[in-house]
């Protein structure tokens, strides 16, 4: 094998070892990585703790979420039924759709991948622990208000996809529409949060050989999961962004009056809205592709193709948003275009389907709950996906659009392709969490009593759509053939609610966390989660030689648990990993993670604070707890890039690996990165919403403007490249010239965007008049927004240096500096030649 | 208005071309559900040569790979030729009618060459045989047009005007309803297409183009004395609102509210009084301080005229 990093294979050879371990090792480790207790839990950032918190939210939420559709199915029971009024339905099924898409579904899977991952990739954790736990506080304190807004009448009424115009302040004049978009804000920052902890946890912290061909199918799926929030969730922060100042300060960009367009919030909503079905989709489909070989005792059939499918599926996710907008009068070669893209999600998803079956027909099945669950995933699934060929078509869908048929198509994807493998990953991985597995009995009825429950919901749903029935409405008359078929729908959701009640009554009985003494492999799987654990993860990081290490590499648990491969202690008294190549997964240093703390959770509560203070109109309240938010960040970052006590950790078997590393080597490197990918992406949301306004409404457009300054503004923020670029190479000879260099670059960034700023107001713009001024408005405050960060970081550069922390071994503080300013200065040139060029010189 | 799946049941070209892809597709949906579903349950019970068939590389590749993109390729030719069908403007002969999607109803309106000639709501009447090019539109917020019998939906969207092309070839009264969530009374926003001989249609048409008679009546001095010329436009009369529907023909219309019940005089009377009874949160205020004679009075002016 060619080494990727220069590490040396035949060092892998030396594992497992032979000699004793020191007895104190393991009470080392276990010490190091303690369970919190009491108050403390506020301050875990372990994964096994978080992930835990992560899965119990979602679930309350799904559950709640679910009370809302059991509501919603009494008052459709009967047609004309006066169970619920107009009003408090309409803000019914709008909280159902947004808490069930928003915090249930996305925040369930990613909750999974922070409490598997690191199992399955016998890492200690995942590499930023403090970022997990803001995002897990941040999600579920915003969540918790969100939903407590229903209590008062207060929830938002405008569907969960919030279209305007109804959705802006002439047709929702109330906050309800600003509780949605403050929901929907902390998901935005939790799955960003999520996404970037995801990505370098799979892409970095991998047990030592486990290169990209063993990867477990489950990571595959979160690491396109990851990506796919990378790329889809910007288009929904732009969009809830210009929503809100067009609500907020009358900016119109979607207001037909003033040259807005409606229809530009419905391709950002669904640039976002449709990856979202396979954000959600594909780490449960991953979870299928993990529990089918353990229940059928064989590898997955097709791995390679099912591991390419899912990498076509996230590419095709971005390129079949219009199949949402059919009716909005497209001309035919969009249509067919988008119609061809969705109906070719087909092919990669039937790949996954038939591995499946494939992967049964090749073991021999165990029956289980899981395997139960996956059964009835595989068919649930299946019809979901073949009633979403049939709306991809787009003459189809002018049919069926807005309909009952749809509602039935997405509830069968969505059930049948992430709630039953939730379920399944439920039963199947409870054993590795607690000390006692799910009731074997119980989950034969929750199964049946939920996958008869769905069938019996939503199948006669497609034909009260091809009838006529629209979706959202509150009631139907009676003479229209449609009374029958809603009340068998009702009957069916009512038997989903028994089995999920059984299904919690079942866990009360039998969930006892325990990271030690766990209930073990009683499905048998053959990956590394199964390994004995601890709240440390495995007591040492084995050498990965295959796809099902359990199954085929002799004694790897023993081994493992005696000590016997990688770190098998901790190396230098703090907690730690093994941080991997990307794709050979070659040691390439040591990575010492930080433990509890109270950072990160006051970091969230105050962001909490901002936001609801925001909503609520209690401005001041709101800002003091802004300004909290951002100490608290402070005071999180500071503790990052402290003095290292060792330079380098014997990591095992006499391997010694660097306990520092800056640059694409680094955990760091790669976490700032996928952060600026974030940021690019908003932007380029931005551009897109520029530019498309301007293909609409080309004469609001001025195409004579002075150019100078946008020249002079370009050419500033170049020097801000060059000095931020500079600042990093200058680090390693003057740390002080390179915190200069940093001061000046953020200055140039600022000095071009008070050049641009001025021009615009000097030019008497000003961003109510009309689509262009907002957007050139919109432009400004993002640039804006960077301008404060940046000036920010300048002066922590300042305070670092002052405090003696910018040393020229330690370059990461500096390195991320420069990284940030130069993305902030690229992308203020851009700006200023897209807003300000870009009429002009088309 | 029958109970029938109307979706299924087409009444003219367009939508008798989208059934037909209709039927296509779920046929496909029962043909391959059933082809999985036997796989799954040989894969998952135990023995069986079949099962041994089953589980190898060449299912995923000849199943999930080929077998899709065989079906999908297939249909993606066929429906091109549908949205061909259903988007491809008539030659001639075209009756205009523009329909703007309000909260809740349907303001409709037929052209001629000089603009409108004449509006109604909720109630479209158009000729049997006969292509109708409606023009959609809305001024407040999104709402869509669908009438399942005779084709398939498409959206009203503020600062636009989409295009849909309908007709129908049978006789008939065919419901419909917004599909588009437009907000509060949502789901009682409905309307119906009356499909009539063209003789019937022309002699239809030229008595709505008539002003309203009579307002030597009781009923209209309280009409007037209420306000309600504020919203309500009365041809032939003072009151010239544009807000709500044009009440000129109202009681030649089938039903009240957008199709949400049928126009009664004890209806029409309940309406008055209470019209957030009927529909919820609508803009027309209760007029509880008119006495029952009076509003009497107003339903016998508002039905007298044709």
């Amino acid at each position: 094998v060619k080494s990727e990093t220069g590490f040396d294979h035949d060092l892998y050879h030396r594992f497992p070892t032979s000699e004793e371990r020191p007895p104190a090792e393991l009470e080392e480790l276990k010490r190091i990585w303690c369970a919190p207790r009491g108050i403390e839990f506020l301050k875990a950032v372990n994964n096994n703790y978080v992930g835990l918190y992560y899965i119990g939210a979602a679930f309350l939420f799904f559950v709640l979420a679910g009370v809302l559709a059991l509501l919603m199915r009494t008052q459709l029971a009967l047609p004309l039924n006066g169970f619920l009024d107009q009003e408090t339905y309409n803000q019914i099924f709008t909280m159902h759709g947004t808490v069930m898409m928003f915090l249930f579904a996305v925040p369930a899977v990613e909750a999974l991948g922070i409490l598997l991952l690191p199992q399955m990739l016998a890492a200690r954790d995942l590499p930023f622990p403090r970022l997990s736990a803001y995002a897990f506080w941040a999600y579920f304190l915003g969540g918790s208000a969100f939903f407590c807004s229903i209590f008062v009448g207060l929830a938002p009424s405008g569907g969960w996809f919030m279209y305007p115009p109804l959705t802006s302040a002439a047709h929702s004049p109330g906050i309800n529409a600003d509780f949605w978009l403050l929901g929907i804000g902390f998901i935005e920052i939790s799955a960003i949060a999520g996404a970037v902890e995801i990505v370098v946890g799979v892409m970095k912290t991998r047990a030592p050989g486990m290169g990209l061909d063993k990867l477990p199918i489950f990571a595959w799926a979160m690491l396109v999961f990851a990506a796919l929030i990378v790329l889809g969730f910007p288009a929904i922060i732009l969009a809830t962004l210009l929503l809100e100042l067009e609500r907020a300060l009358g900016w119109p960009f979607f207001d037909p009056l003033r040259g807005g367009d409606p229809l530009l919030w419905q391709h950002l909503f669904w640039f976002f809205g449709h990856p979202d079905v396979y954000i959600i989709f594909l780490p449960a489909a991953g979870m299928l592709s993990m529990i089918i070989p353990a229940v059928a005792q064989t590898p997955l059939v097709g791995h390679r193709l099912v591991v390419a499918s899912m990498l076509v599926t996230g590419f095709i996710s971005l390129w079949v948003w219009v199949h949402h907008m059919f009716t909005t009068g497209l001309p035919p070669l969009a249509l067919n275009f988008f119609s061809l893209a969705s109906m070719l999600v087909a092919i990669p998803a039937g790949v996954q389907v038939f591995a499946w079956i494939a992967t049964l027909a090749a073991g021999k099945v165990r029956w289980s709950t899981p395997a139960l669950f996956a059964v009835g995933s595989i068919i649930t699934f299946t019809m979901g996906g073949l009633t979403g060929v049939m709306v991809g078509i787009a003459p189809f869908d002018f049919v069926v659009h807005d309909t009952y048929f749809v509602v039935a198509h997405f509830h069968y994807v969505l059930i049948g392709g992430m709630v039953l493998p939730l379920f399944a990953g439920f039963y199947y991985w409870t054993p590795m969490l607690s000390s006692r597995a799910l009731s074997e009995r119980l989950g034969c009825w929750v199964f049946g009593l939920i996958f008869s429950g769905v069938h019996i919901t939503f199948f006669p749903m497609h034909i009260t759509g091809l009838m006529g029935m629209p979706r959202r409405v509150y009631t139907y008359p009676g003479d229209l053939g449609w009374d029958v078929l809603n009340l068998t729908s009702t009957i069916g959701a009512f038997l989903i609610g028994a089995g999920v009640l059984i299904f919690i009554v079942d866990v009360f009985r039998k969930f006892r966390f325990a990271a030690e003494g766990n209930a073990g492999n009683v499905f048998g799987g053959g990956t590394l989660e199964w390994l004995p654990s601890g709240l440390y993860s495995n007591r040492s990081i084995p050498v990965v030689q295959s796809r099902y290490p359990l199954w085929e590499q002799k004694k790897i648990a023993e081994d493992v648990e005696e000590g016997r491969y990688f770190l098998p202690g901790s190396a230098t008294g703090e907690r730690e990993t093994i941080v991997t190549s990307p794709v050979l997964a070659e040691p390439q240093y040591l990575q010492r993670m930080p433990g509890p703390g109270w950072p990160q959770f006051a970091a969230a509560v105050f962001t909490a604070g901002f936001f609801l203070g925001l909503t609520v109109q209690f401005y001041w309240p709101a800002v003091i707890s802004g300004i909290l938010a951002i100490a608290s960040v402070v005071w999180w970052v500071w503790e990052l890039d402290l003095p290292v006590k060792q330079k380098a950790a014997d990591v095992g078997a006499g391997i010694t690996v660097p306990a520092y590393a800056s640059g694409p080597r680094s955990h760091g490197w790669w976490g700032m990165i996928v952060l600026i990918v974030v940021m690019a992406m908003i932007f380029l949301m931005l551009v897109f919403s520029y530019v498309y306004i301007w293909s609409q409404r080309p004469h609001l457009f001025p195409t004579d403007g002075d150019l100078a300054p946008m020249w002079l503004g370009v050419a500033l923020n170049g020097v801000a490249v060059v000095l931020g670029v500079s600042a990093r190479k200058l680090h390693d000879a003057s740390p002080m010239s390179a915190a200069v260099l940093a001061v000046g670059s953020a200055a140039a960034i600022a000095a071009a965007f008070g050049v641009d700023a001025a021009t615009a107001w000097n030019a008497g713009v000003r961003p109510q008049t009309d689509a262009y001024a907002a957007l050139i408005f919109a432009f400004l405050s993002w640039q804006g927004v960077f301008v404060a960060v940046v000036m920010m970081m300048a002066l922590y550069a300042l305070a670092r240096l002052a405090a003696g922390l910018l040393v020229r071994e330690r370059p990461m503080t500096i390195e991320s500096i420069a990284l940030f300013l130069s993305y902030a200065a690229a992308q203020g040139a851009v700006g200023l030649l897209v807003a300000r060029g870009f009429p002009a010189l088309v | 208005m029958n109970g029938g799946v109307a979706a299924l049941d087409p009444a003219g070209p367009q939508a008798a071309a989208l059934a037909d892809l209709s039927w296509i597709l779920i046929v496909m949906f029962f043909a391959v559900t059933g082809v999985v579903l036997l796989a799954t349950v040989i894969s998952a019970l135990p023995g069986g040569r079949a099962k041994a068939l089953i589980g190898k590389r060449w299912i995923v590749v000849w199943g999930g790979l080929a077998f899709p993109a065989v079906v999908v390729t297939g249909l993606l030719i066929y429906s091109l030729a549908v949205t061909e069908k259903v988007t491809a403007g008539p030659a001639s002969g075209v009756v205009r009618i523009r329909v703007a999607g309000e909260m809740w109803w349907w303001r409709v309106q037929y052209l001629d060459e000089q603009g409108v000639a004449f509006e109604t709501a909720n109630q479209i009447h158009i000729p049997v045989g006969r292509p109708v090019s409606f023009e959609l539109v809305s001024t407040d917020v999104i709402h869509s047009f669908w009438v399942p019998q005779l084709g398939g939906k498409m959206d009203m969207i503020p600062g636009r005007t989409n295009t849909l092309r309908l007709q129908a070839d049978e006789q008939g009264v065919f419901r419909g309803q917004c599909t588009e969530y437009c907000g509060g009374a949502h789901a009682l926003m409905a309307l119906e297409v009356v499909a009539q001989p063209q003789a019937e249609f022309d002699a239809w048409a030229a008595a709505q183009a008539q002003p309203a008679a009579a307002t030597d009546h009781p009923g209209w001095a309280l009409f007037a004395d209420s306000g309600c010329g504020a919203c309500h436009t009365v041809r032939g009369t003072d009151a010239n609102g544009r807000i709500g529907p044009d009440l000129t023909h109202l009681v030649s219309r089938r039903t009240l509210a957008a199709a949400v019940q049928p126009n009664t005089p004890e209806a029409l009377r309940r309406f008055i009084r209470h019209a957030g009874d009927m529909k919820p949160g609508l803009r027309m205020p209760d007029y509880e301080r008119l006495s029952e004679a009076d509003v009497a009075a107003i339903a016998d002016w508002l039905g007298r005229r044709q």
